[in-house]
């Protein structure tokens, strides 16, 4: 495998990881407060269909991100009602959520543009345009480096950044911060923070509104930056890839970095299977390396990598004593 | 009060026995009168811009001219597919037409149990007495619209992606591979499939990193035969300034000027004619082939610019030799093998 290809292979590894990352932290959030959060995949898709119209209706793809993030909000706002308010039981809510983001983009989408539940395609300023980093054409002098500058880092639309930008945040906000700590707290041990004279209702409700904003953002990123328009069930599968990436990440921010790139370095691969031919001389069955992100998160559970432990209140409605 | 009981219930019997049989008669007229033909989009969706659509825009056009009406379902996942068919066939619907290879097996349970309704379906073949098989010859087509993307190319490198990996789809990658190699014998081809499972029929983005991915190995003119997901390999190959090849419905309107042409296969015209011939359809296996205006490619106003001269009369020569028999294009699905592309 030549220098060229590695870097077109890591390229697309970038833009196929964006939105599990986003989807990721967004998921980190949610059950780092102990809320489990199964409808990453209804958001996504929700804030791909509010981004795709938006964008299409007011020729801004930032009002198209904005209404993503609305409509993914709604559904967080909906998650946290049945599971912090009413306290009921998590997963099942985040199915259900799931089954109604199917269900109810394409009907929205047809109804608004009676294009059989598509949005019409986005151009121009209505999305994302590629952005060259400073240096990047001079950079190509520079050897091994100036490459993958250019090639690899460079030419990305900005939510590529911010999901990467996201990832400090993350930590810097989780682990670095009064809230942070609080909100680690509350879903490791909610008695004791509610003790403490804490919110544990408010802290859970603040940490599903951050999965709500960082799921509309991976949405946005696959309608008006991925792709031009929503298209029915375009997140395929990938809200579930990035709670499997959650759980191989053992519900940390850098090492969700890791994770997210790893399976974005699959599908990317599996998208060269010539590659790998030349490379092992044999050829392996592109649906196994598109498997093998369950098969990595199979192997994380069993502990054979360390034990995956998941916050301890997680899934657990909290009742305050009385 | 023995004889009373006995009275009533003599005449609760005579009752019911009107009612049911009011209820049959009942049934029996709605059954003629509810004779409309109906038709079921395969997984991918009734809009999906190509397949599906094309079946959708025939089942219109004979509403519009008859001014009849049709019913019509949307499968929404694989378990649905003996309910549907069922379903509609039990409403009194004649002829029941279905789009995609995979009612195949369910059609062939149904089908006995209704043996006075007509079933059509598209790209398959069953063989019941009551069933019509429309069956097109795609690779002809592909054939067609390979050569024009080897004519057009400059790199010389070609690109095919499937959506589903199923024989079906390995046989319009065959059909183009051939086109391509006729053309060009030089060419490279590079052809991935999108998925094993239905949901590649519906992942643009998946299909705008193939086209991508083809595009780094050298590609220029990348044919997509992917239903949705088409839509995301033409959006990514205009994107990156390089050709797309449509399929299906003619999608050469997506992007004007950047889509080189489209395969289109007249399903419209399969279901338009189904549902003319009502509940008298002619039943068997009907082949749609070039000859036939089952399969072609497409020119318009929209690709007009990408198309040479040159390009155009190589193409309709080929197209006159292959309804001469003078060419064969190879049938993938006739032995399993693609003499022109390895999978």
């Amino acid at each position: 495998m030549d220098y060229a290809t590695l870097l077109q292979i890591l390229d697309s590894t970038l833009r196929l990881a964006t939105p599990l990352l986003l989807a990721c932290l967004a998921g980190l959030f949610s059950e780092r407060s102990g809320i489990f959060d199964i409808g990453l995949e209804g958001k996504m898709l929700m804030a791909a269909m509010c981004t795709g119209a938006a964008a299409y209706l007011s020729g801004s793809v930032w009002v198209g991100v904005l209404a993503g993030i609305a409509g993914s909000m709604v559904l967080a706002a909906i998650h946290g009602l049945a599971s912090i308010t009413f306290r009921g039981n998590q997963l099942i809510s985040g199915v259900a959520l799931n089954f109604i983001a199917s269900g109810i983009t394409v009907l929205a989408a047809q109804s608004l543009f009676r294009q059989g539940g598509r949005t019409p395609p986005l151009s121009g300023d209505a999305r994302f345009n590629p952005i060259e980093l400073p240096f990047a054409e001079s950079a190509h002098a520079i050897p091994i480096i100036g490459p993958f500058y250019a090639e690899v880092l460079s030419g990305h639309t900005i939510l590529v950044y911010i999901g990467l930008l996201c990832v400090p945040l993350t930590w810097w906000a989780l682990f670095r911060t009064r809230f942070g700590l609080r909100l680690r707290a509350v879903g490791e041990n909610p008695a004791s923070v509610d003790t403490a004279g804490v919110s544990v209702i408010r802290l859970r409700f603040a940490a599903v509104a951050i999965t709500g904003i960082l799921c509309g953002l991976a949405g946005a990123y696959m309608a008006a930056g991925l792709q031009a328009g929503f298209g029915k069930e375009m997140t395929a599968g990938r809200g579930y890839i990035a709670l499997a990436a959650l759980i191989f990440a053992k519900w940390r921010p850098w090492y969700a970095l890791m994770a997210t790139l790893l399976f974005g370095f699959f599908q990317a691969l599996a998208l060269r299977p010539d590659v790998i031919t030349r490379l092992f001389h044999f050829s392996i069955p592109v649906p196994a390396l598109d498997a093998m992100p369950y098969i990595l998160t199979v192997v994380v559970l069993a502990g054979f990598v360390g034990r995956a432990i998941p916050p301890r209140a997680g899934g657990e409605p909290y009742v305050k004593e009385r | 009060m023995r004889m009373s009981t006995d009275d009533n219930w003599e005449r609760s019997m005579t009752l019911m026995h009107t009612f049911l049989g009011a209820a049959a008669t009942l049934a029996l007229t709605s059954g003629a009168a509810l004779a409309d033909p109906a038709i079921i989009y395969d997984l991918g969706g009734k809009f999906d811009k190509s397949f599906n659509e094309a079946a959708f825009n025939g089942a219109e056009k004979w509403k519009a001219e008859t001014g009849g009406s049709y019913k019509e379902l949307e499968m929404q996942s694989e378990a649905q597919r003996e309910q549907a068919l069922r379903r509609l066939a039990e409403t009194g619907a004649n002829p029941v037409v279905m789009t995609g290879f995979a009612f195949g097996d369910v059609l062939n349970k149904v089908a006995p149990d209704f043996p006075d309704t007509k079933f059509a379906i598209i790209d398959m073949v069953v063989d019941q007495p009551n069933v019509k098989s429309v069956v097109f010859t795609e690779e002809q087509g592909s054939y067609l619209v390979g050569m024009m993307a080897a004519m057009a190319s400059k790199t010389g490198t070609v690109g095919f992606i499937g959506g589903m990996d199923i024989p079906l789809i390995r046989k319009f990658a065959c059909g183009y591979a051939e086109g391509v190699k006729a053309a060009n014998p030089d060419a490279t081809i590079v052809a991935n499939m999108t998925g094993t499972t239905p949901a590649a029929w519906n992942d643009p983005v998946k299909g705008a990193e193939l086209a991508k991915a083809q595009k780094s190995q050298g590609a220029d003119v990348i044919y997509a035969a992917a239903g949705g997901t088409g839509i995301g390999v033409l959006q990514a190959a205009a994107d990156e300034g390089i050709l797309s090849i449509g399929v299906d419905s003619n999608q050469n309107y997506l992007h004007p000027g950047q889509v080189l042409t489209s395969m289109v296969k007249r399903v419209d015209n399969s279901v338009y004619e189904a549902f003319s011939e009502g509940p008298d359809m002619t039943t068997g296996i009907n082949v749609m082939d070039l000859k036939a205006g089952g399969v072609d490619y497409a020119l318009d106003d929209n690709n007009k610019a990408l198309v040479t001269p040159e390009m155009q009369a190589a193409v309709d020569e080929a197209k006159a030799k292959i309804e001469a028999g003078e060419i064969t294009v190879h049938d993938y699905m006739s032995d399993e093998t693609c003499p022109a592309l390895t999978f």
